[in-house]
């Protein structure tokens, strides 16, 4: 049975312990640097004292009684022999040596001038502006430093610095920590609100320890190795040198030993106690293991990305989730996911057994964790869990009454949440409907790739099980993919067809013909039956008439497709015009979108999953395949497209030659060099346009499946195509041809000097014919640059997205239709200014056009 | 037929309303039909409006940081003819995010009054107002005159006919700048002679220095001027920013003149036009990428940068190191800094934003996580 927690934290309050506090937190008095007697067991007195909480199994906790794992630890504490100054707080100690009168304790300010600083505070405080608050603070720090009388007691003052780390100079004589808790002692609490301290959790002195508390056990437990040798922690191991240098300073004293030894070894504790505190102080060796390697202690502990913040707090490992590699299965709907009988067998659903359905949950503890779909635990309304063996079925059975909980198997139909990493948008992580099937991998639908941003290259992908009634209906209503069609980016559909489904799409639209036959049997294998439509069939069915089979009843749209042609779909018939990317594609997705909000999300996933399956149902009857040939070029445009590269390049000869005879003009704001550049781009550019576009025109004479892909939007365009078979064109770096690497050219056997196309990285014929070997150096160039690119970006990105997200995340709409934070501060008073959801939205706005035709067509 | 829209004044967003009346019109729309449409579209209006508990900062956070992995990091781009080089991208895109006092490439787009864009020859004489002209610009050498102890200029004739100087002017402009040298007109330039003693050599060469970045004309910190036509208007784009001192010339229109720097806009303009501006800054680096956020995300952003009415950056400095919560601070940049200072001021983490309820494990006050059921308990009722 699931424990809930019924005191709920309110807040934490944050403050330094006072020696008092210490003690009196601490259970035991650590006096002994030893750890482990003879027999292994903890010393009393020691670092691994079992009155500090427990790490052994078997062993109970002195203080508490409890087991491992229910102890949660105790402190201890130690004497020093000396006082100690705690390194993070080195700063403010010397911000209040320095504003503190060294004789009366006061600050150096007169009473008056203190009254107004503080009004100023209060005013701060209560305005919340916190940043100002600390402004003050700082000018009123940096003021007090420059007094040189006190004003209470006319006191000249010295001037005392820092010596890096921790030691305090007051003019030329050191200050001890000794003196310095005498001072801090003596500042007044009044004077401390000053400093924005509040003298009631915190009193300067505690800043010089002279306690130190000792964490417990369990924050620092040992590891057994393989040997049966014990390694300490790294934190055990700092305190034992502390304990260590603490005792032998004791002895000293007690001996009375000359100043000059015991000053070197309260150094040497100073030493030890910062390590412990922060290991990563400037100026300070850093303590190292035996090996060398550098101790992790306190502050590493909780910094930066691999800290407890970051890491265990921030975010957390979860049970019932499993991972594996992900591969594409098209038959199975966008809003399912396939998963191999073997996780199933170890993700389970707790099923609270009741009147009406223990005899079904019978049967799954009758088939056992082994059998699927079985059970693996019963849970016992005492909230004991045993698990399911075959030597128990019969007891676990025998028992069995409403109230028990059974952990079963994951089944068909259950709900569980999908995710893939990176989880940049709330698309990242969506809900799905489990099916088991065959195999060792993850299965969903090749549509759901691009919220996910996934590919089959071997991506693996997470699953969780909610395990809560609240979670799963969280997660149904709210996650689901169908709930996720629309992207809150821009208000376009991120999920679509693509890929081969739109080429098949775009085929079956576009002019295709089926006998009645393959027509119905093109339905039924993608599971249409609708008996009225198949009937209405006649002898020859058009692939328009096939396609509006899958249409909403009642169901108009009128739009564009990708070549800017009128598509017509009027009462659930598809009039007019071809199917491609823009109607059924990701981003565009006209008629998705209008689908969507006209039919709801239900209708709308099951219209995007049929197409999907029809489109790729109809390239299996048609065929489809792609070939070299397809970009081939007729000979004539082969022979023009030569001839233009050759004008372009007589014209930049040209220009070069009108710069090098000095009648070039420049253009303004530019030197005549950079126009000479610029002349050229363009020149190279057009001819690369030029070229393209015969080529284009020259394969596309007949529709070849290349083309098919390029039209309808599938994969590619016509510039890639162009591209391969005419011209790959001029390679740029940073914007600009490329740049020489040599004395005045690009490569040592281009002239110096050489400022033509093909010094510079134009290449001149396509991907089909090949390049020249300098041509494909700058590609490779180029190529190299985007890598550069795309590695450099993610992480500067990454911590932009960082930033944003920690900034932005408590912002929220309140139930007044305000945008505000965690402090309930207005940010808008409606959001967006018209309280529209992006998500809910037809591209950020309501759609008028759409509303018009509709009351127009009625 | 105005009153129709009236009724739905109140219910309906300005701009959708417009809009309505627009394509009613285009449409040609009967009385009813437009009642319909309003209906429909009121219909429509109230389906899309934002659940209370949408956590409306994450879903903009998630708008920007996902395509920021597809922005290019090109810093600069030459795209047209010409144009001044401006920082475009994921580095801008940073830099506004940031709120840095300066941007790397400031820049100014000035918009003249309808009165002075008529010909070019005007725009570029305003334009040469504009740019800052030093004294080494128009010079062709400048010495050191150890005899004299004074520094001399020869002026390039070319460049200060080109330009349009006139000799006496720069005299003039030098005198005002140079109060306690003698500045002198010699044939080929100027002289100026210093009162120090013979063999100052630091000295001399320290006005030689001050002499080059004399400014004889134009606006400090423009560095260069480019005037150009952009939607049928003249207008001039200036490398280098400085508002204040533009807004004092008369060719400006002064409504229409804005710069890059946010800080520069926020003081000079105030923090609606900064606000404004920011938002322009972004949606110009998104269109340059070819992004499509929706505009919501981007004016929120905005909002959340100026609503405490001053520029605040989106860094630890600025919003994230600004929240009351310790913990949230914390669990961003720099925690022990933040532990450090909590403890001596005894602060109180009240545990209210979304990071520290993940860190305790408790529900987290935004979504679902937002309401709380409160049951209405009859005194002396019976407890079951």
């Amino acid at each position: 049975m699931t424990e809930y927690a019924e005191k709920k934290i309110d807040s934490i309050s944050f403050g330094l312990f006072s020696s008092k506090e210490i003690k009196k937190i601490a259970v035991t008095k650590i006096i002994t640097p030893e750890l482990y007697d003879r027999e292994g067991y903890p010393v009393d007195g020691g670092l691994m004292d079992i009155r500090m909480g427990v790490i052994d199994p078997g062993l109970r906790c002195k203080t508490c009684s409890q087991k491992l794992k229910e102890c949660p630890g105790h402190f201890g504490f130690m004497d020093l022999a000396r006082p100690v100054i705690h390194i993070n707080y080195i700063d403010r100690i010397m911000d209040l040596l320095r504003i503190g009168c060294r004789e009366c304790g006061r600050f150096l300010m007169s009473d008056e001038k203190i009254q107004t600083h503080l009004k100023k505070l209060e005013i701060a405080e209560i305005e919340k502006r916190t940043k100002d608050k600390r402004k003050t603070i700082r000018e009123f720090v940096a003021k007090l430093k420059l007094v040189k009388k006190c004003p209470h007691c006319e006191a000249k003052q010295q001037k005392i610095t820092l010596e890096k780390p921790s030691t305090i100079l007051e003019e030329t004589k050191r200050l001890t920590p000794t003196e310095i808790r005498g001072r801090l002692e003596r500042v007044s609490d009044s004077d401390l609100v000053c400093m924005g301290m509040n003298p009631m959790v915190a009193r300067p002195e505690w800043m010089v320890l002279t306690v130190l508390p000792v964490p417990p056990v369990t924050i620092r437990p040992s590891i057994t190795l393989e040997s049966g040798e014990r390694s300490e922690d790294d934190l055990t191991h700092k305190l034992s040198d502390i304990v260590r240098i603490n005792q032998r300073l004791f002895e000293n004293i007690n001996a009375g030993a000359p100043e000059i030894i015991i000053e070197d070894l309260w150094d040497l504790l100073q030493y030890h106690i910062t390590t412990f505190f922060d290991n990563a102080v400037a100026q300070l060796p850093v303590a190292r293991h035996r090996s060398g390697q550098p101790l992790k202690t306190l502050t590493e502990r909780i910094k930066s990305k691999e800290g407890r913040f970051r890491h265990n707090l921030a975010g957390k490992r979860v049970n019932f989730s499993a991972r594996t590699v992900i591969s594409p299965d098209p038959k199975i709907k966008f809003n399912q996911v396939g998963i191999p009988q073997s996780v199933a067998r170890e993700l389970t659903i707790p099923e609270k057994v009741t009147e009406w359905n223990i005899d079904w949950l019978k049967e799954f503890i009758k088939r056992g964790p082994g059998e699927y779909p079985g059970a693996n635990y019963v849970i016992r309304p005492d909230g004991k869990k045993k698990k399911i063996t075959e030597d128990i079925v019969e007891v676990l059975l025998e028992e069995l009454q409403p109230g028990y909980i059974i952990e079963r198997h994951l089944m068909d139909g259950d709900i569980s949440i999908f995710n893939r990493q990176p989880s940049l948008h709330r698309m990242s992580i969506m809900a799905h409907r489990i099916r088991i099937l065959p195999g060792r991998s993850f299965r969903l639908n090749p549509a759901v790739c691009t919220p996910y941003n996934a590919d089959f290259d071997g991506d693996e992908m997470n699953l969780h099980v909610p395990q809560s009634e609240e979670a799963r209906a969280e997660a149904e209503i709210l996650m689901i993919v169908q709930q996720h069609i629309i992207s809150p980016k821009n208000g376009m559909n991120i999920i679509g067809s693509v890929e081969d489904a739109i080429s098949g799409t775009y085929l079956l639209t576009k002019d295709s013909k089926f006998p009645r036959s393959k027509a119905v049997q093109l339905l039924m294998s993608i599971g249409i039956f609708d008996r009225e439509k198949f009937l209405s069939f006649k002898e020859m069915v058009t692939g328009k008439e096939i396609f509006s089979v899958l249409l909403p009843e009642g169901f108009d749209f009128v739009g564009k497709n990708k070549n800017d042609e009128p598509v017509m779909i009027k009462n659930s018939l598809l009039k007019e015009g071809i199917i491609d990317k823009v109607s059924i594609g990701e981003e565009n997705g006209t008629l998705i979108r209008s689908i969507y909000s006209r039919h709801g999300d239900e209708v709308g996933i099951n219209f995007m999953s049929n197409v999907f399956k029809l489109g790729i149902a109809t390239l299996l009857e048609l065929g489809f395949t792609t070939s070299i040939s397809d970009s081939d070029l007729p000979d004539k445009v082969a022979e023009k497209n030569q001839k233009e590269i050759n004008d372009a390049y007589d014209k930049v000869d040209k220009f070069i030659q009108s710069y090098k005879a000095g009648k070039l003009e420049a253009l303004p704001g530019n030197t005549v060099e950079e126009t000479l550049e610029l002349r050229i781009v363009e020149v190279l550019n057009n001819v690369r346009n030029e070229v393209g576009k015969n080529a284009s025109s020259g394969i596309a004479e007949e529709e070849n499946h290349s083309i098919v892909m390029a039209k309808s939007g599938a994969r590619g365009n016509m510039l890639n195509l162009s591209m391969m078979a005419a011209c790959v064109g001029q390679q740029a770096m940073g914007g600009n041809r490329i740049k020489g690497g040599y004395r005045g050219r690009t490569l040592s056997l281009f002239k110096q000097g050489d400022i033509g196309p093909e010094a510079k990285g134009f290449v001149e014929k396509g991907y089909k014919q090949g390049m020249k070997p300098t041509e494909y150096f700058f590609s490779a160039m180029t190529g190299r640059d985007a890598l550069m690119d795309t590695a450099l970006r993610t992480p500067k990105s990454g911590y932009l997205y960082r930033r944003l997200a920690s900034a932005l995340q408590d912002l929220r709409v309140e139930y007044d239709g305000t945008v505000r934070d965690a402090e309930k501060t207005i940010v808008q008073f409606k959001y967006g200014d018209d309280g529209i959801d992006v998500a809910k939205s037809d591209g950020g706005t309501v759609n008028i056009r759409k509303i018009i035709a509709q009351i127009k067509g009625k | 037929m105005a009153d129709i829209y009236a009724k739905y004044k109140e219910e309906l967003p300005g701009k959708i309303i417009e809009d309505v009346k627009k394509q009613a019109e285009e449409n040609k729309l009967s009385s009813s039909d437009v009642k319909k449409v309003l209906d429909e579209v009121k219909n429509e209006y109230i389906n899309s409006l934002i659940t209370p508990g949408e956590a409306v900062g994450i879903v903009t956070a998630e708008s920007f940081g996902e395509p920021g992995t597809q922005m290019t990091l090109n810093v600069f781009h030459m795209a047209g003819v010409a144009e001044v080089q401006v920082t475009r991208g994921l580095p801008r895109l940073i830099e506004i995010f940031d709120a840095r006092k300066e941007p790397s490439t400031p820049t100014m787009t000035v918009y003249l009054k309808p009165d002075y864009t008529k010909d070019e020859k005007t725009i570029r004489r305003v334009a040469s107002f504009i740019k800052q002209m030093t004294l080494q610009e128009i010079s062709s050498e400048f010495s050191l005159n150890m005899m004299k102890s004074a520094v001399e200029v020869v002026l390039d004739d070319k460049k200060v006919k080109d330009y349009g100087f006139k000799k006496s002017e720069i005299l003039n402009v030098l005198k005002d700048k140079l109060k306690d040298i003698n500045v002198r007109e010699t044939t080929r330039g100027f002289i100026f002679e210093t009162s120090q003693e013979e063999g100052n050599l630091t000295g001399l060469y320290k006005l030689k220095q001050k002499a080059k970045e004399i400014i004889i004309r134009g606006i400090s910190g423009v560095t260069q001027v480019l005037p150009t036509k952009r939607d049928g208007k003249y207008i001039i784009q200036c490398a280098g920013s400085n508002l204040k001192e533009v807004f004092k010339l008369k060719e400006i229109d002064p409504k229409l003149t804005v710069s890059n720097n946010l800080f520069e806009i926020g003081s000079v303009l105030g923090i609606e036009a900064a606000k404004q501006v920011i938002m322009n800054e972004c949606l110009d680096v998104l269109g340059n990428q070819g992004l499509d956020i929706d505009i919501r995300h981007v004016m929120f952003l905005s909002e959340l940068m100026t609503h405490t009415g001053g520029v605040k950056g989106i860094t630890r400095g600025g919003i994230s190191g600004e929240k009351e919560s310790v913990l949230a601070r914390a669990s961003f940049e720099t925690p022990i800094k933040h532990i450090v200072d909590a403890s001596l001021t005894g602060e109180i983490d009240k545990i209210r934003s979304v990071i520290e309820n993940v860190m305790i494990n408790q529900p987290i006050p935004v979504g679902t996580g937002l309401p709380g059921l409160v049951a209405q308990i009859k005194k002396g009722g019976k407890k079951k």
